[in-house]
């Protein structure tokens, strides 16, 4: 996927720039160790499979997953809170 | 596989006779156009290709390769020049310089082709690596390839002046290690595994430089493109397939080789290449719906599938072998062209049995580095294995599908998308082995 990665990778970036562009939650399947505490943010977005690894519930992409504008703020929380830091945002 | 036979051209249509040009160098005008030079030397290669031409305008280079229709010969068939037109845009945007690597790795088990090209024609992959470098400005170009490879490549670069800067790095073992990012991690970090990319590495490579890696018989195609232009590239083949391509082939065939053939060309066309004169299927089969005359007319096909592109590849059924070397043509199948991969299954083995050991190999050669690639692979191996060693549970064929879904798209690289497609597929070209299965017998083994 062609995707611009945005400022803030790990941390908040909450001054509303990335809430008017499309944004995806990029995961680093390399780095993630699928203890779930991103679906639990975005549970919404995310479940998980069978091995504990997050699962988009609906994406053209498995490992960018679109986040809607309302969830914005959890998806940045995952991003800073997640233990393995495979988490980042990225624009479309 | 054993030790290959030599290369030859496959009949395919002939170019319209061609003009020499300056030195008395004749274009190619059959079907082998890369393995021409009567030895691997630097002055059997400048006798029938004569000089490299320098690039005094870059782009007209990329222009020509746009008209060549030149796709990627590593597997992904990617445009050409797309790829070059990329790194160029995105060096002089960053102001970076770029790099260019020859992918000559070959990590694929059914595939001889890259070390049979840089065995037999070093030079024409040096002079599109060179070229390449030129077109986008890098003055840093290495070659990442086997160790064989490495050993001959040294020797034809030891012969030209214009190599002297080319860095050789040599590949482990492995199917993921020639994915282009794991190539990009081997020159940045000396390891060869695929890392997590947001964006392409034509964009940021190695130390955020933009990265152009192309196959070696890429590089070697684009040397004589570079030479004869593009109209001439297109002179064999057809206008979705043009040129030529190098594919490996093996399994249940007389003569396992590599072959340069006709791009679009049948698959059947190419299996008879490879048969002593009175084992040709041409004439034997009976292709789609047709009906046989009789039930009796004609042996019965020797060929059971073929699996097309490698292990990331698809089946195609014995029954459908006109089938033509097309990306379009194939995609139904969830093959390509790819790396020129065909593997034959004859009659006497089952595909599902041959399935499940190259489902289990492929999961074996995961890195280890993804969840989702190292649960799930083996997973999806272990169930395809139950249904080749027939148990009988009629949920298995779902499970598999399911787990197939699971997995794809959920790596850093493509090798869970690559098993799922390939395990995909011998559940629909082998669909009446699996019904039998089911029921405890086996079409092969009865
Ligand atoms: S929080 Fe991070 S490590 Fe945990 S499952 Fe999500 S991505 Fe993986
Ligand atoms: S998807 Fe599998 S093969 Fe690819 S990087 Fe991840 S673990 Fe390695």
């Amino acid at each position: 996927m062609a995707a611009r990665r945005l400022e803030s990778t790990s941390g908040a970036s909450r001054d509303g720039t990335a809430g008017r562009m499309p944004v995806r939650l990029h995961i680093d399947w390399t780095r993630c160790d699928g203890r779930g505490l991103c679906t639990e943010l975005l549970a919404d977005q995310l479940t998980r499979d069978e091995w504990g690894y997050p699962l988009a519930r609906r994406a053209d992409d498995a490992s960018n997953v679109p986040i809607p504008a309302a969830q914005l703020d959890a998806a940045h929380d995952a991003v800073a809170l997640c233990p393995r830091q495979a988490l980042r945002l990225v624009a479309e | 596989m054993d030790a290959l036979p030599p290369v030859h051209g496959a009949p395919g249509p002939s170019a319209e006779t061609t003009a020499p040009l300056a030195g008395g160098v004749v274009p190619p005008a059959t079907t082998a156009r890369l393995f021409l030079a009567a030895d691997p030397t630097f002055a059997a290669h400048r006798a029938v290709y004569g000089p490299m031409p320098s690039i005094e305008h870059p782009n007209a280079l990329v222009d020509e390769l746009r008209l060549s229709g030149l796709d990627g010969r590593g597997g992904a068939g990617f445009a050409v020049w797309r790829k070059v037109a990329a790194v160029r845009n995105s060096s002089a945007r960053r102001s970076k310089r770029p790099i260019v690597v020859a992918n000559g790795s070959e990590g694929e088990p059914l595939s001889r082709k890259d070390e049979t090209l840089m065995r037999r024609a070093p030079h024409l992959v040096i002079d599109g690596l060179l070229a390449c470098a030129a077109v986008v400005g890098a003055t840093d170009a290495t070659l990442y390839v086997s160790t064989e490879g490495a050993n001959v490549m040294r020797a034809a670069m030891a012969e030209r002046a214009d190599a002297a800067h080319v860095a050789v790095v040599v590949a482990p073992d492995g199917f993921v290690t020639g994915e282009a990012t794991a190539v990009a991690n081997a020159l940045e970090h000396g390891v060869s595994v695929p890392r997590d990319h947001v964006v392409h590495l034509s964009e940021s490579g190695v130390r955020g430089r933009p990265t152009l890696v192309q196959n070696v018989e890429t590089l070697a195609q684009l040397a004589l493109i570079a030479r004869f232009g593009a109209a001439w590239f297109r002179s064999i083949g057809t206008a979705d397939e043009p040129g030529t391509r190098v594919v490996t082939v093996s399994g249940a065939v007389d003569i396992p080789q590599v072959i340069e053939v006709a791009g679009g060309t049948p698959i059947r066309a190419i299996i008879d290449a490879c048969m002593r004169p009175d084992h040709t299927l041409a004439g034997s089969l009976i292709d789609g719906s047709a009906t046989p005359l009789s039930a009796t007319e004609g042996r019965p096909s020797p060929v059971r599938a073929v699996l097309v592109g490698g292990y990331h590849g698809g089946w195609v059924p014995g029954d459908r072998l006109s089938v033509p070397l097309s990306r379009a043509e194939l995609a139904p199948y969830g093959a390509q062209p790819g790396a020129g991969v065909l593997f034959v299954l004859g009659a006497t083995a089952c595909g599902l049995e041959t399935s499940a050991n190259i489902a289990a190999y492929l999961a074996g050669q995961s890195a280890g580095q993804c969840g989702v690639c190292v649960n799930g692979l083996p997973a999806m191996a272990d169930v395809l294995s139950r249904l080749a060693a027939r148990h009988r549970d009629a949920r298995l064929p779902a499970e598999i599908t399911r787990l197939a879904d699971l997995v794809t798209g959920r790596g850093s690289c493509s090798h869970p998308d690559g098993t799922a497609r390939f395990v995909l597929s011998s559940l629909t070209a082998f669909e009446t082995d699996v019904r039998a299965h089911l029921e405890g017998r086996c079409e092969v083994h009865g």
